[in-house]
């Protein structure tokens, strides 16, 4: 089993194959706003990149993001064995044209073009016995692709927040929510995906959030009051009159995706990961045996 | 649908409206961060931007042989958020002469302003569409700053027809982006009431 061709698949599905609840999703906006409005042209445009992205097997969007992968490991997994595999995969993928040169040195500003770097693509591992429906022996992975534009709206508060009139409470996370919607306008590819954590420290924060954004969208949470919540920050952020790209609509926002974890008495953060519609997610188990079985 | 080919002459671009459906065809050239920060600063441009239109964009581009030397392919090419453009936009508009600015997700104060002025247009394409953009690139012409700014931030001197967008800011000064974003703000403050 060679691991850098099964995760240069798994890019080459994350680039340009967009999930189908996430198709869903842009399909039935389409259908929903005004024919013939900017908004309804926008998302026929979306639905239309998004079938010729897919039979060619290019980028849906040129932005490839930031390489992120989850990994959930049987304990004793050799994870080094694994994230060698993901950086060659990313390589042999940029020289594909699957992903764009899109790693900058930060210092001297000049573009690494394999795209693999210090930390770059990013692994996260999880060892764990088994659950979440994988068997013991069998490995997990789920590759999101967020680009920049969505990554620059995403943001963070510490409530009490007085400019939002936000308080310590679900009503204060819901201000925060609508808040962040409003700021975000069409700079990150709206209608977006909020991934939501309250709770946690700044950094856990971020990646907690970020998580979220590997849930289906026609999900909900585990928790009825947080599941509310989704459903009506879902709906007051698609009155805002935003639409996609910002250029008015009822489609804002496709999906908010919350969880909560616990915090210190001092600090109550409500960070925000804002994804654009180009939800690149997929993911893939990996029996003992090597057989494959895509996820969504 | 109005048809928009280069060289873009003042008076075409003036008669522009804000949600006018446009296409567009002839040479644009791409440029982002790198290249906006470059001009803002008084850099020299290897390419005349004078009637010309400027794509914040970064494609993905594929050399055509192995060596580089065979030309380059385009296979993505979506708008890139232009907001943040905006410190250096005005005085590149003003430094350089461009006609047509195409993007993404809008911009502030100052650009609208420039494009009153100097007789430019904002166009609004579709962002993330970078399949269905590229297909509207017939050609790489040429490419600058490739060692400097690297191939998503270069300067690609692209062949298009029929890129299809929206006007967003015309040279009247009206935007569809302020409209949404004040119409927001209204909806927004009912909300949180």
């Amino acid at each position: 089993m060679d691991w850098t061709d099964i995760l240069a698949e798994l890019i080459r599905r994350t680039t340009s194959d967009l999930p189908a609840d996430a198709e869903a999703a842009l399909c039935r906006a389409a259908n929903v706003e005004t024919p013939g409005s900017q908004a309804a042209l926008i998302l026929g445009a979306l639905t239309e990149n998004m079938v010729l992205a897919r039979r060619q097997s290019t980028p849906l969007c040129q932005d490839t993001g930031t390489l992120t992968f989850f990994w959930e490991v049987p304990p004793g997994t050799d994870t080094a064995v694994l994230e060698q595999a993901a950086r060659a995969a990313v390589e042999q993928a940029t020289r594909n044209g699957w992903l764009r040169r899109n790693t900058i040195d930060t210092l001297t500003g000049r573009s690494v073009d394999s795209n693999v770097a210090e930390g770059c693509p990013v692994c996260h591992f999880e060892q764990r016995e088994e659950g979440g429906g994988r068997k013991g022996g069998e490995i997990e992975v789920w590759l999101l692709q967020k680009g920049g534009g969505s990554e620059n709206m995403s943001r963070q508060f510490s409530l009490p927040d007085e400019s939002v009139g936000a308080g310590r409470d679900l009503e204060g996370v819901r201000r925060c929510l609508l808040q962040a919607v409003w700021e975000a306008q069409g700079f990150g590819c709206a209608p977006g995906v909020l991934g939501v954590c309250i709770g946690a420290d700044r950094a856990e924060g971020f990646l907690t959030a970020k998580r979220q954004l590997l849930r289906p969208l026609d999900d909900a949470a585990p928790d009825p009051e947080l599941a509310a919540l989704e459903r009506r920050v879902l709906e007051e952020a698609n009155a805002l009159g935003i639409g996609p790209m910002g250029m008015g609509g009822t489609t804002t926002l496709l999906g908010v995706k919350i969880a909560a974890r616990t915090r210190l008495p001092a600090s109550y953060f409500v960070t925000v990961a804002y994804l654009c519609w180009a939800c690149r997610r997929r993911g893939l188990r990996v029996s003992a045996d090597g057989a494959l079985h895509w996820r969504n | 649908m109005i048809t928009l080919h280069y060289p873009f002459t003042e008076t075409a671009v003036r008669a522009l409206r804000a949600g006018d459906a446009v296409r567009v065809s002839g040479r644009i050239c791409t440029g982002r961060d790198r290249l906006h920060k470059h001009l803002a600063e008084g850099g020299e441009c290897p390419v005349d931007l004078r009637d010309g239109a400027l794509f914040h964009c970064g494609p993905v581009v594929v050399p055509q042989t192995s060596d580089g030397r065979g030309g380059w392919r385009v296979v993505a090419a979506g708008p890139t958020t232009s907001i943040r453009e905006e410190p250096y936009m005005a005085r590149v508009i003003e430094r350089s002469g461009v006609r047509v600015v195409i993007g993404k997700g809008g911009m502030g104060a100052a650009t609208r302003e420039a494009c009153v002025k100097f007789g430019c247009v904002y166009l609004q394409a579709v962002g993330g569409a970078a399949a269905l953009i590229a297909q509207q690139v017939t050609r790489v012409e040429q490419v600058h700053f490739l060692e400097a700014f690297g191939a998503t931030e270069a300067l690609w001197e692209l062949e298009v027809e029929g890129l299809e967008a929206v006007v967003g800011i015309d040279a009247g000064g009206r935007s569809l982006y302020d409209e949404v974003r004040d119409a927001s703000a209204e909806r927004l403050r009912h909300l949180l009431e």
